[in-house]
């Protein structure tokens, strides 16, 4: 096995359809192992379908799927025991505990006994939730529902993660958090990401995006890139621009690759 | 910050197997959730058990005069009414539990817990068949709950008829569930449970011989009588009525058996990513056709 080289995630030339709407065309995109890689685009772009066939909801008809080189089709097991995903929508049982909650997705995974409360605690340690143990998911707040769900998502130690739209509904300070709290695990523990959003300042400079518009990728490269590509004329010193001019170009270039429904999104 | 939780990406590796323990492990945790849900919905519990008890007290107590039960096997007397209706009851709460689950699997579907499940690695089939399993030990504790009941209300068996029902109550929960889970492939929405119980539900139970001896029907209608022999609610009830004193139905079981087996394959079926629901129809709302 090519465990080593095989990229996190790729996906090559996939195309889903339900009834005669393509969802998907032709689509493909790769995350290194190890790397955090962003996917825009506007709500109905398909970001929820690929979603939904990265992680074998339903089957891919046209394409392939594979994770760290195990073909999601042809060998399952082995490609869900290195995924992690958080849902758009909201998964947890309300009136289980948040330790309940994850001991169930452990238990869904094959992990029990005391090594698991162990990698419980450290899990929500590290999402900043350790007093929170023994509380009812309902108690919780948004944000920490959802940093909840970011613990759940790595109780089996997958090594790629797939956020889909995590911070969709959330105040300023919470989506701050949980974009913290991802970044530091691709640094820290070397963890793939692939990060669904439209929201633009969640994105640097220098991460690699793709952009998805009704069931196709029309961007692919560095934010920088990508933003830059797209308004070249606008730009005036060859110095990279500040964050926030940054997360402006983008965006405008978002609008423009897709036109005004950015704004619905929005 | 977190070294012993989660060591260095180079040491972690070779792919985990799922081995027996893992399986077993799995199976518990989705029948502790499911447990854990129903101690958490204490109206549920109680509905469950006053519906059956509203047919025992009441209905059965009103048609204790209109309907005396002659003897047929398993009874070897004259049995009151009340007697007569308690193994087809029980059946009934399984039935509605059944129908529950399936429901939940809808509303699993919506919320998305559905798509957690099936992010796990274990195979498909097991986790539908872990999610049955689930159902039929929180049918199990309301079918015990209601007929220790009955028994203060002088309904009794033998003694050894509430062991030698259990393996009956297991089997015939399994053939509810799979039935219920076939159902839920087939509904898109929550609000349908109504239709659930009027074509589902209602019909089972009232063509059935859980309220009245099938040569009672027959006298009424034939035709009547050949749809509650077809019904596999009708051989569900006469397996539980017959283990409950003591004696075995080859053809109830039969029946039993072969209609779990045909609609837990069909659900597996509808489940399947590649085939069923999922991929027809399971996209994702504001993205499916």
């Amino acid at each position: 096995m090519n465990d080593q080289e095989a990229p996190a995630l790729e996906i090559r030339a996939v195309s889903h359809a339900f009834g005669p709407r393509r969802a998907l065309d032709d689509v493909s995109l790769t995350v290194p192992a190890g790397r955090f890689v962003a996917l825009l685009g506007p709500n109905g772009a398909g970001k929820t379908t690929l979603f939904s066939l990265a992680t074998r909801l339903y089957s891919t008809r046209e394409g392939a799927v594979r994770i760290f080189g195990h073909d999601l089709a042809r060998a399952p097991s082995a490609a869900l025991a290195e995924l992690g995903v958080v849902f758009q929508s909201r998964t947890l049982d309300l009136d289980l505990t948040v330790s309940q909650n994850l001991a169930y997705h452990a238990a869904l995974h094959g992990l029990a006994g005391r090594p698991l409360k162990a990698r419980i605690s450290a899990l929500l340690h590290l999402v900043g939730l350790a007093d929170r143990l023994n509380e009812k998911v309902r108690t919780l707040s948004g944000g920490q529902a959802r940093r909840v769900e970011i613990a759940r998502a790595l109780i089996h130690r997958p090594r790629l993660l797939l956020l889909d739209e995590a911070t969709v509904g959330l105040d300023l300070a919470s989506r701050a958090a949980i974009v913290d709290i991802v970044r530091k695990l691709v640094v820290e523990e070397g963890l793939a990401v692939l990060w669904a959003t439209h929201i633009f300042d969640e994105v640097h400079p220098q991460d690699e995006i793709y952009v998805l518009d009704k069931g196709r990728i029309i961007a692919h490269g560095s934010a920088d890139e990508v933003a830059g590509g797209h308004l070249a004329p606008a730009r005036t010193g060859a110095e990279p621009p500040a964050p926030e001019g940054a997360t402006a170009a983008l965006e405008a270039a978002f609008r423009a690759m897709t036109g005004a429904r950015a704004e619905d999104a929005a | 910050m977190t070294d012993a939780a989660l060591p260095p990406r180079h040491m972690v590796r070779p792919v985990r197997a799922l081995g027996a323990a893992g399986y077993a492990v799995c199976l518990a945790g989705i029948v502790n959730r499911e447990l854990l849900r129903f101690v958490q919905q204490k109206e549920r519990f109680l509905s469950a058990l006053v519906r059956p008890l509203v047919w025992l007290f009441i209905f059965a107590a009103g048609f204790r005069s209109v309907l005396g039960v002659s003897i047929i096997p398993p009874y070897e007397t004259y049995v009151l009414y009340e007697v007569y209706v308690t193994p087809g009851l029980a059946v009934m709460i399984q039935l509605f539990n059944g129908m529950q689950s399936s429901l939940s699997m809808v509303y699993d579907r919506e919320v998305g817990s559905m798509r957690v499940l099936l992010t796990s690695p274990f195979p498909r089939w097991y986790l539908l068949l872990s999610k049955l399993v689930a159902g039929v030990v929180v049918s199990l504790a309301q079918v015990y709950v209601f007929l220790a009941i009955a028994r203060l209300w002088e309904v009794e068996m033998p003694p050894m008829g509430y062991l030698a029902a259990l393996p009956a109550f297991i089997l015939t929960g399994l053939m509810l569930g799979s039935i219920g889970l076939v159902i839920s492939s087939l509904i898109r929405q929550l609000e349908n449970f109504a239709s659930v119980m009027n074509f589902v539900i209602f019909p089972m139970f009232f063509a059935s011989s859980a309220l009245y001896p099938l040569w009672r029907v027959r006298e009424a209608s034939e035709a009547l009588y050949l749809v509650c022999l077809l019904n596999p609610f009708t051989h569900a009830v006469e397996l539980v009525r017959n283990a409950l004193y003591g004696a075995f139905e080859p053809t109830a079981f039969a029946v039993v058996l072969g209609t779990t087996i045909a609609f837990f394959a069909l659900a597996v079926v509808a489940y399947d990513p590649g085939r069923g629901i999922m991929g027809r129809r399971g996209g994702p709302k504001g993205e499916a056709a």
